[in-house]
């Protein structure tokens, strides 16, 4: 077990294109991190160079405390699970497990005892004579996960280990990968680019953006506080809705009519003649549903709800409206760019399952402000957190920060929150 | 394979494979049957001999034909293995690049390939027989082998770089990650996935070499390097009014046995299937 250290490490490839660009990442002794972006973002090119098959350009990789830069994958003693289980057909699973054991000399005896108790660990014992051809997705990928466990490793790395199973498998297959991990306590490197994946495993998810590490932080701060509109839109299903608002004596005209943000979330806007409001889907809310001890909080519209899809436990509502040219651009860029086909000038509204909108219909909705973010849409910095939150400190924070946010919603939403939050410390959200 | 086949489509595929069996076997058939008939019987307008003899194959392998064919024998195997070898082991090489390396030049070594081996071998004969004479090569086995490289290597060189291209590479990095050496990866790895398609690659290049007769019969001209199939042509019968066909019969019977043992015993090596199951079905 060792922590990973990376030091604004780059990559380019033989074409001179940076792949990875200056990366630097603290990875804890036992932390769990995701590394998650859009496909072709760099991130199996980063765990390639973690494990040691890509060649470093710049910068410095350590583990532990030792650099390894210059040394050898079997040098480095991480085990990886790769994207398509890279087993050995010629070898039975057994075998496939017992290979990097065997490469290191261990005896018959231990071979097959550690062979037996990964395999238990895996449901794979009635399978272990039998070659890799013969078995199904999800087996082939427990024996990868045997082989990688088998032995001790420094760390484990996952290149997109779910990313050829299906929906159902997959969501077996994570809460198995998630149990292992908490019980050998072991280092973990995690490459996705599933947000569901990204958000319910890790301690700390990294996004990455064309080389280029956007934020660290736990799933929850990302979520809540993302730095930019490219982390905004891609964590969150539905993505968060990006509204257009000019900017005019101190207030934000919307196509949804004029918004006063609250004391928590006002930002410097002078100067601006645009700004992008960030708002998730559930802060959007049935008028009619709405408490009036919250109602103040937020702004009250009528929106013509084109679709509706009801899910049993909730319902979305489809919102279409009119965008400026360059904003519209703007936000098919950022589209393309996130891999996503959401329709950007349309709001999608997440509304109680109670909730007995009709489509077709001009309703009220709320929105509430106190969880809105502003957008400079040019730079796409999230003007509402402070630059500071881009990496978050390593530390097991993540089930304390739980803790933290606990307690606080109890207190909720009276509680202002402080205009710059010191990075570090448990994040303070008021949130519903 | 669908497994619902109707019982009307499984009776047109047999009769259709049945066919095609009766139309390759019959001509070995006669063969055999002809290398058991007498010297009368040889034209006896039957398809089956009316007495079994065994005297062809005691004329080429102990009687008269002996010195002919046995030396025929030896010759043929030895020059066949010899090129076969060679054949493997260059474009093993060759084929390992192919698939492996980017380098300019990659296309042209193919393209190379595929010309050398549709370029009429008769063509080249002539020339070839003279040019062996002034520098002689006449009637050597090196004589014999250079030529059957150049029908060999071109098809080795096929076959193995689409072999190579579909095994997963992949296994290699992973194998260096699980603690081995590049050696190790190579041999613990790779071998076992290459080895099915370097046998069968040898296997068809022996068969090539082994059925040559337009170079074993213009390069040669006396049993230190005459293969089989030249000097099938040489052998004559007992006396000037008796046909040879009874002993070349038996002849062929025995260059094939060969070939249909090496295709028995290599046939479950020769299963391209081994490679699956690397990635994801
Ligand atoms: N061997 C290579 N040579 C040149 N460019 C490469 C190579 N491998 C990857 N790239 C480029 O590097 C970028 C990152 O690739 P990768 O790390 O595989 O992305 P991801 O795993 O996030 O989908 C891509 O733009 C890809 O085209
Ligand atoms: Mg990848």
């Amino acid at each position: 077990m060792a922590a990973i250290t990376m030091k604004n490490i780059v990559k380019q490839y033989g074409d001179g294109f940076p792949a990875v660009n200056d990366v630097s990442l603290d990875i804890a002794d036992g932390e769990f991190m995701i590394l998650v972006g859009p496909s072709g973002c760099g991130k199996s090119t980063l765990l390639r160079m973690i494990v040691g098959l890509e060649d470093i350009t710049s910068g410095d990789m350590l583990i532990g405390d030792e650099r390894v830069n210059e040394k050898a994958p079997r040098d480095r003693n991480l085990s990886m699970v790769f994207q398509n289980y890279a087993l050995y057909p010629h070898l039975t699973v057994f075998e496939n497990i017992a290979f990097p054991l065997r490469l290191h000399k261990v005896s018959d005896t231990q071979v097959k005892e550690r062979v037996q108790k990964a395999a238990a660990l895996l449901e794979l014992t009635e399978h272990l004579d039998r070659k890799p051809a013969n078995l199904s997705g999800g087996q082939r990928q427990r024996v990868a996960m045997g082989r990688a466990i088998v032995r001790e490793a420094q760390a484990f790395l996952f290149d997109e280990p779910l990313s050829n199973l299906d929906a159902k498998l997959r969501g077996q297959m994570r809460t198995e990968i998630s149990r292992l991990q908490k019980r050998l306590g072991i280092t973990t490197v995690y490459v996705t680019h599933d947000q569901v994946e990204a958000m319910t495993l890790g301690d700390r998810v990294a996004v990455l953006r064309k080389g280029v590490l956007q934020q660290v932080a736990s799933p929850r701060t990302l979520y809540e506080e993302p730095v930019n509109l490219f982390v905004a839109g891609f964590i969150g299903s539905p993505p968060m809705n990006f509204i257009p608002a000019a900017v005019a004596d101190g207030e934000l005209r919307t196509p949804f009519g004029p918004m006063r943000l609250p004391q928590t979330r006002s930002v410097d806007l002078s100067g601006r003649e645009m700004v992008l409001v960030g708002a998730r889907p559930e802060a959007f809310e049935d008028a009619a549903v709405v408490s009036d001890t919250v109602r103040d909080h937020g702004m009250t519209f009528d929106a013509n709800v084109d679709v509706i899809e009801w899910l049993g436990n909730e319902q979305y509502a489809y919102v279409p409206y009119e965008a400026p040219d360059d904003i519209r651009k703007r936000l098919a860029e950022l589209e393309r760019e996130l891999d996503s086909e959401a329709m950007r000038t349309q709001l999608v509204v997440s509304l109680d399952a109670t909730s007995r909108l009709a489509e077709g219909s001009a309703a009220p909705l709320w929105l509430d402000l106190r969880t809105v973010h502003i957008f400079d849409p040019a730079s796409g910095d999230n003007l509402t957190v402070s630059p500071t939150r881009g990496v978050e400190a390593p530390a097991r924070q993540s089930g304390q920060s739980t803790a933290d946010r606990g307690s606080e919603a109890g207190a909720s939403d009276e509680d202002s929150r402080p205009q710059t939050p010191q990075a570090g410390a448990g994040e303070g959200t008021a949130s519903g | 394979m669908n497994d619902q086949k109707t019982g009307r489509q499984v009776a047109l595929w047999w009769i259709v494979g049945a066919a095609v069996v009766v139309y390759a076997l019959f001509p070995v058939a006669w063969i055999v049957s002809l290398s058991f008939k007498s010297a009368a019987d040889l034209s006896n307008q039957q398809f089956l001999p009316t007495t079994f003899v065994w005297s062809n194959y005691e004329d080429i392998l102990v009687g008269d034909a002996q010195d002919l064919f046995l030396s025929a024998l030896r010759n043929s195997i030895g020059i066949c293995l010899i090129a076969t070898f060679i054949a493997v082991l260059l474009s093993t090489f060759c084929a390992y690049a192919i698939a492996r390396l980017d380098f300019p030049g990659k296309r042209v070594i193919l393209t190379t390939a595929l010309a050398v081996a549709i370029f009429p071998v008769i063509s080249i004969v002539t020339p070839l027989f003279n040019l062996w004479r002034n520098i002689g090569l006449y009637d050597t086995w090196p004589g014999v082998i250079i030529p059957y490289l150049s029908l060999t290597l071109p098809i080795s060189i096929w076959t193995l770089s689409a072999f190579f291209r579909q095994i997963p590479w992949e296994l290699e990095q992973a194998a260096q990650v699980d603690g081995a050496t590049t050696w190790q990866a190579f041999r613990r790895v790779i071998v076992p996935l290459a080895t099915p398609g370097v046998f069968t690659t040898a296997i068809i290049s022996f068969f090539i070499a082994w059925n040559d007769f337009v170079y074993g019969i213009s390069l040669t001209s006396t049993e230190a390097a005459r293969p089989v199939p030249a000097a099938l042509a040489f052998f004559t019968g007992a006396s000037q009014f008796e046909q040879p066909a009874g002993g070349i019969a038996a002849a062929a019977v025995i260059v094939t046995i060969p070939v249909v043992i090496l295709v028995l015993l290599f046939q479950r090596r020769i299963v391209s299937g081994l490679t699956q199951g690397a990635v994801k079905g």
